[in-house]
């Protein structure tokens, strides 16, 4: 049993759940951050008494800004590993016509995970140790007309993580980009998602533990998704423009 | 989306109630009427059905436990498997639990299911201490033996019609010893099948498996397969790995020659007398949770289980009358499963009551209903009831005639303002 942390930002998501889950697993220790921290006390005793691993739960607001230095500042201990899970997918429709939601999705999905990720960056980078994993997103790959905005703030964020990784290789400080594709969670039961394509939550934790422990750059949750992403990254824009992806 | 119970049969059109705590979900209660629990999809029939559920398997977490009492505290959303996993290493087992480990935990109090040791432990309920139910308007009632008593007993074996079950604090039993030890008696006819039943009822657990397409003289012949946990020996416990049905198989597997067959062959295979053995905790409990999506063997148009108890003193006659019926029809099914109950408890709805129960798996096909229909007669006749976590069918007058609390449970629906609020297919088929 190891007595290091790993630090969980937005942890009210499902999969960020079941990675949690799967780092207690191995005896890590869990602070879970996220906005709503009813729902962590909760997660918090199962984690306890499951795993019998410590844990803290703190409040986290990712479009709080000015509080990301103070928050980390205050964070003790400080983890080994960080687990950023955050993210808002919008609405397409609604958000094309109004920038105070264009505005809120970037905010969430990128600025958000960029101020508090260059936070701990400086002290992994001071500490020559630790590992990142960010949630970006296949919809980050290539934009689409059915979620361009979040696809975006998505290309932010994995460009963003691409870079920090560059940064932080020197320094022994792994960055894991995490795509997801489709995983079937609270938000989308009642889609029908094909099966063959749809990672359970628990499926995603194991891949993204699996990935932490051989630092990986970049992983999908399911393989196929690799292969899918190639297919439509290369496609002419005059076919992919006729589509209704 | 389309959502089906463990039989396949019926399967609706239906849509998710998801929410994210209790101040979302009893703001979804205010607004989506009705609406019925959905918990991992193991009743057989449609009492988990209705247009509009709520999936309740994501509130899966461990709460409290208590290793002086052995009182766990958990999410209605956990699955006994979790609570397997989580406690057997430590000598904790359930107190009560069905021939599936893969039920949530909130659904095993809704069917206040049962299991081997019925005649001692009783049902799940039964090992209840308290239980946190949402009502329809959202507000949440600690329902006990002492605390909202009414309720309590309404609950367990409610079939999800008195509210959310949202938390269960239940007793786990000590057991020493991840193994069973299993006695298995070949009987020649059901009079010895009875026999030995009493004979050996101070196992705490006892079932047998009846070959429901034996004649004559042979008629109730079974294998009457008895355990008990091994006083020493290891608590280690990893599931087994699970085989995958790949697709529905062809209806000819099932015609009555292969089906007797089967059961020939499975009957000779037992050594004749008694046998013992010793078998982990999955293969004694558990053995079709090893085929991950057995239901498929019955084929792409679904199949009902059957399951039927009757008041011990009428059981031999009613149980002789049922297998002479289903002999001649030549409707037989693999699993035919024979058990005798100890005495009910005080839940409206619970299934059990002193006598025997049968269960059978019939696949759907023209003509089951009707053949259905008389064996309703025939456990009507002899006092008897059908299981409401099995039933896709049976009719509102065959409920009435089984259940004499349900006038009670419904006036109790409607006092408390829940009549309007939870109904699934089978609660509007039978009226509750």
């Amino acid at each position: 049993m190891t007595q290091e942390w790993i630090l969980v930002l937005g942890a009210g998501s499902d999969m960020a759940r079941a990675a949690a889950r799967r780092f207690a697993r191995a005896g890590y220790n869990i602070q879970q951050a996220s906005r709503n921290t009813e729902e962590l006390d909760i997660e918090a005793r199962h984690l306890q008494l499951k795993y019998g691993v410590q844990t803290q739960t703190l409040p986290f607001d990712a479009l709080e800004f000015d509080s990301h230095a103070a928050f980390y500042a205050e964070l003790e201990p400080k983890p080994i590993g960080i687990l950023l899970a955050f993210g808002a997918l919008g609405e397409q429709a609604r958000d094309q016509k109004d920038v105070s939601w264009i505005r809120k999705i970037i905010d969430t999905n990128y600025t958000g995970a960029a101020s508090i990720l260059e936070v701990i960056a400086a002290d992994f980078e001071r500490r020559k140790r630790g590992f990142i994993v960010g949630t970006s997103s296949v919809a980050g790959d290539r934009g689409r007309q059915s979620n361009y905005i979040y696809g975006s703030a998505k290309a932010g964020l994995s460009t963003y993580l691409a870079g920090l990784r560059h940064r932080l290789h020197g320094s022994g400080v792994n960055v894991l980009t995490v795509k997801p594709g489709f995983v079937a969670t609270k938000m989308t039961t009642g889609l029908d998602l094909p099966d063959k394509l749809t990672a359970g939550p628990q499926e995603a934790g194991e891949r993204i533990y699996r990935a932490v422990q051989k630092e990986k750059h970049l992983v999908y949750i399911r393989p196929i998704w690799r292969w899918i992403m190639l297919i439509i990254i290369h496609m002419p824009e005059f076919i992919f423009k006729r589509t209704k992806l | 989306m389309q959502l089906t119970g463990w039989g396949r049969y019926p399967i609706i059109e239906a849509s998710p109630v998801t929410f994210q705590d209790h101040r979302s979900l009893a703001a979804r209660l205010a607004e989506t009427k009705p609406l019925i629990p959905y918990g991992n999809g193991r009743s057989y029939g449609d009492s988990a059905l209705s247009s509009r559920f709520v999936p309740m398997r994501s509130r899966d977490r461990l709460l409290a436990f208590d290793p002086d009492s052995g009182l766990l505290t958990c999410e209605a959303g956990v699955l006994l498997s979790e609570i397997i996993e989580t406690f057997l290493p430590s000598g904790w087992f359930l107190k009560v639990t069905p021939g599936t480990r893969l039920i949530t935990v909130g659904g095993a109090v809704a069917a206040d299911v049962h299991g081997k040791n019925h005649h001692q432990a009783g049902c799940f309920g039964d090992t209840v201490e308290s239980l946190l139910l949402m009502l329809a308007d959202g507000r949440i009632r600690r329902c006990s033996r002492k605390e909202n008593p009414e309720l309590f007993h309404a609950t367990c074996g409610g079939m999800g019609l008195t509210g959310v079950i949202l938390q269960v604090e239940f007793y786990l039993q000590p057991v020493p010893s991840a193994i069973i030890e299993q006695a298995t008696i070949k009987t020649r006819n059901l009079k010895e099948t009875f026999e030995a039943f009493e004979k050996y009822a101070d196992w705490p657990y006892s079932v047998a498996w009846i070959d429901c397409l034996a004649r004559g003289a042979a008629l109730g012949r079974s294998l009457l397969m008895l355990g008990r946990f091994a006083p020493i020996g290891e608590l280690d416990y990893a599931p087994r790995r699970t085989k995958t049905i790949p697709c529905n198989f062809p209806g000819f597997l099932l015609k009555s020659y292969s089906v007797r067959a089967f059961n020939s062959v499975y009957y000779a295979r037992a050594r004749s007398g008694i046998s013992l053995n010793f078998v982990d905790i999955d293969a004694f409990f558990y053995p079709l949770d090893a085929i991950s999506n057995w239901n498929r063997i019955y084929g792409g148009s679904g199949f009902v289980q059957y399951q039927f108890i009757l008041p011990k003193k009428h059981s031999y006659t009613g149980l002789e009358q049922v297998l002479r019926k289903i002999m001649k029809t030549g409707k037989g099914s693999f699993l035919a499963v024979l058990k005798l109950y100890g005495p009910a408890n005080d839940n409206y709805l619970s299934f059990p009551m002193e006598g025997y129960s049968l269960a059978l798996d019939f696949k759907i096909e023209p003509g089951l209903f009707a053949l259905l229909e008389q064996l309703d007669e025939i456990v009507l006749k002899h006092k008897g009831r059908l299981y409401l976590a099995k039933d896709a069918r049976m009719s509102r007058d065959t409920f009435e005639g089984g259940y004499p609390q349900a006038e009670a449970f419904r006036s109790l629906r409607t006092s408390l303002g829940l009549a309007g609020a939870f109904n699934s297919l089978q609660s509007q088929r039978l009226g509750l």
